[in-house]
């Protein structure tokens, strides 16, 4: 079955309107995507009927609120892999999946010199957590260079895991939109003795994940990104580490008893999730997943190949050399986000002059500066692209990056 | 609705193309001062020269960014070069009233806030170009970089002749 995009349009309320006067392109998925209507309807569903606050009342809505996201849970557990849905701990995005990480697993167990391996295109959501943690317990951070081909260059690998306490890396880097091949790397960091934790917030919404065959400790990713709404995302991990680990913040139904003297945690997965969690949200990336799996990940997947491979080609036919796309050119090892950039325009230009056009793309440095550095740039522009998206959004972003030359031609 | 043409005048295109006192200064006698958007990556670095006099004897430009945050460090260079520092705080006031910020209403001062007040006085001339780009509010921060750098240049630059 492939995608049917003309159709799958129409799931969404917002390719409706337009901008400018022009139909919406929107190719800025890779920071937050579309939302279709089954999500919001889930959504405004428990605000509507069934709302109350989840694992307190035992009356009839409390308890349908709570079936409806520990539903969710179990949704979300499926969809990525996870033998049980209490090894997933919802958070509210994947950086307080790979914080919570940082706080809870790392300040139990790592103390002053022990290495943690990162890699240099790392979103800040995994750099900087890591820096606090170094900046407070002096771990040293170790990182792993990239190749010319936009690549991880593994060939120190050995050398940057001796000793490791942790391997933390992005399975699909959100600019470059370099694949990481999970399974083999994972494998290296355990026979190192090292934990591995895979931020998959660009993965998980575009390919078929499953947790398992991995074999990480720690997998985090966002609702907003794969069709969800924003202020919920998930962290998995296997429940023999989450019962190992000190649990993350204090409060209201994070506990199983509270006494003068102290507390006793609750059961997993709520050990970790403290005050009253976003269920209403919960429930909308319960939907979310559902709808992914009624089109199937590997459609997904293969829909966002065909688009992408046909959106690089393009650019290349139409621009040649005068744009450069940062990235592999490699299909099977890249996502759907292409990174680029003309020579004497700055990105912002760039978006600036598509959003004419009714074309969102980001510009910036996509919460990678270390990656920029390395790259010997301040910005790029970045068109992503997800289910939704069809060559006509390809040929809009070509005919629009013509305007955008045209319009700074020196 | 406003169009591009209102956002990308043709004088600002010059002297994004052709950045007037591009280059470096002698540190000392000149002060460096650096402006970083962190947002998206603009960068403008300032090296000021204040004689004796309290006068921006010379300036230049450097840095890398969007075409408003460089054509707005390029046109603010050839519009305080040459000038006493307190005409070049005017300056930066007046510049900043035009983006539709109020610095004395920020530092609570009392009557003359308004737009008027701020520009009384002070002639923008080519400055007034980058007007439109109020209507784009997500780029006034490209516009202002060069002239919050300027001013933290101007205060950091331990001039004794500094007063307005």
């Amino acid at each position: 079955m492939s995608v049917d995009v003309e159709r799958i349009k129409k799931d969404f309320p917002i390719f409706e309107r337009e901008v400018h006067g022009k139909r919406l392109v929107y190719l800025d998925s890779a920071a937050s995507s579309q939302k279709p209507a089954v999500v919001l309807d889930a959504m405004d569903g428990v605000y509507r009927d069934h709302y109350a606050n989840v694992h307190r009342g035992v009356y009839t809505i409390a308890e349908e609120a709570t079936q409806a996201y520990e539903g969710a849970r179990a949704k979300v557990a499926k969809f990525v892999g996870a033998p049980s849905s209490s090894e997933i701990v919802f958070t509210r995005n994947a950086t307080e999946s790979i914080n919570l990480v940082a706080y809870s697993w790392a300040r139990a167990n790592l103390k002053a010199g022990d290495p943690i391996v990162l890699t240099q295109l790392e979103h800040h959501a995994n750099v900087v957590p890591w820096h606090i943690l170094a900046a407070e317990r002096g771990v040293e951070l170790r990182w792993i260079p990239l190749t010319a081909d936009y690549r991880l260059d593994l060939s120190h690998l050995d050398e940057l895991l001796d000793g490791a306490k942790l391997l933390a890396f992005s399975a699909m880097s959100n600019v470059l939109g370099t694949i990481t091949d999970v399974a083999p790397l994972t494998q290296a960091a355990h026979a190192a003795g090292a934990k591995v934790l895979v931020d998959a917030c660009q993965w998980v919404p575009h390919e078929p994940t499953d947790v398992k065959e991995w074999g990480a400790d720690f997998v985090a990713f966002s609702a907003h990104k794969m069709l969800g709404p924003t202020g919920i995302g998930a962290l998995w991990a296997p429940a023999e580490l989450l019962d190992a680990m000190p649990p993350f913040m204090g409060g209201g139904d994070m506990i199983r008893d509270v006494r003068l003297d102290g507390f006793t945690p609750n059961d997993l997965p709520w050990k970790f999730e403290a005050g009253t969690p976003a269920f209403v949200e919960g429930v909308g990336f319960g939907a979310a997943v559902d709808y992914l799996e009624a089109i199937g990940m590997d459609n997904v997947r293969a829909h966002e190949r065909a688009v992408t491979t046909y959106a690089l080609d393009a650019l290349h036919d139409r621009f040649g050399d005068r744009l450069t796309i940062y990235g592999p050119a490699d299909i099977d090892v890249r996502g759907s986000a292409i990174s680029f950039a003309f020579e004497g325009i700055h990105a912002h230009d760039v978006s600036q002059v598509l959003d004419e056009d009714g074309i969102c793309v980001r510009a910036g440095h996509h919460c990678a500066k270390p990656l920029m550095r390395l790259l010997g740039i301040s910005a790029t522009s970045r068109a992503s692209f997800y289910l939704y998206n069809d060559t006509d959004d390809a040929d809009a972003l070509v005919d629009g990056l013509t305007h955008v030359e045209q319009f700074f031609a020196l | 609705m406003p169009g591009l043409e209102d956002l990308y005048r043709e004088i600002i295109l010059d002297h994004y193309r052709s950045p007037r006192n591009k280059g470096e200064l002698a540190v000392p006698p000149a002060h460096k001062v650096e402006g970083f958007n962190p947002l998206c990556g603009d960068e403008v670095v300032l090296y000021l020269e204040v004689n004796a006099d309290g006068v921006v004897e010379d300036l230049k430009i450097n840095g890398q960014g969007c075409s408003i945050s460089q054509a707005s460090t390029s046109m603010m260079s050839a519009a305080v070069k040459g000038k006493p520092v307190a005409e070049a705080r005017k300056l930066i006031r007046a510049f900043k009233a035009l983006m539709s910020i109020h610095e004395s209403k920020l530092d609570g001062e009392s009557d003359g806030s308004d737009l008027a007040a701020d520009l009384e006085g002070v002639k923008l001339g080519d400055l007034e170009a980058l007007q439109g780009v109020v209507k784009f509010p997500v780029r006034i921060k490209c516009a202002t970089l060069a002239w919050n750098t300027l001013s933290q240049g101007l205060d950091e630059s331990e001039e004794p002749v500094i007063s307005a």
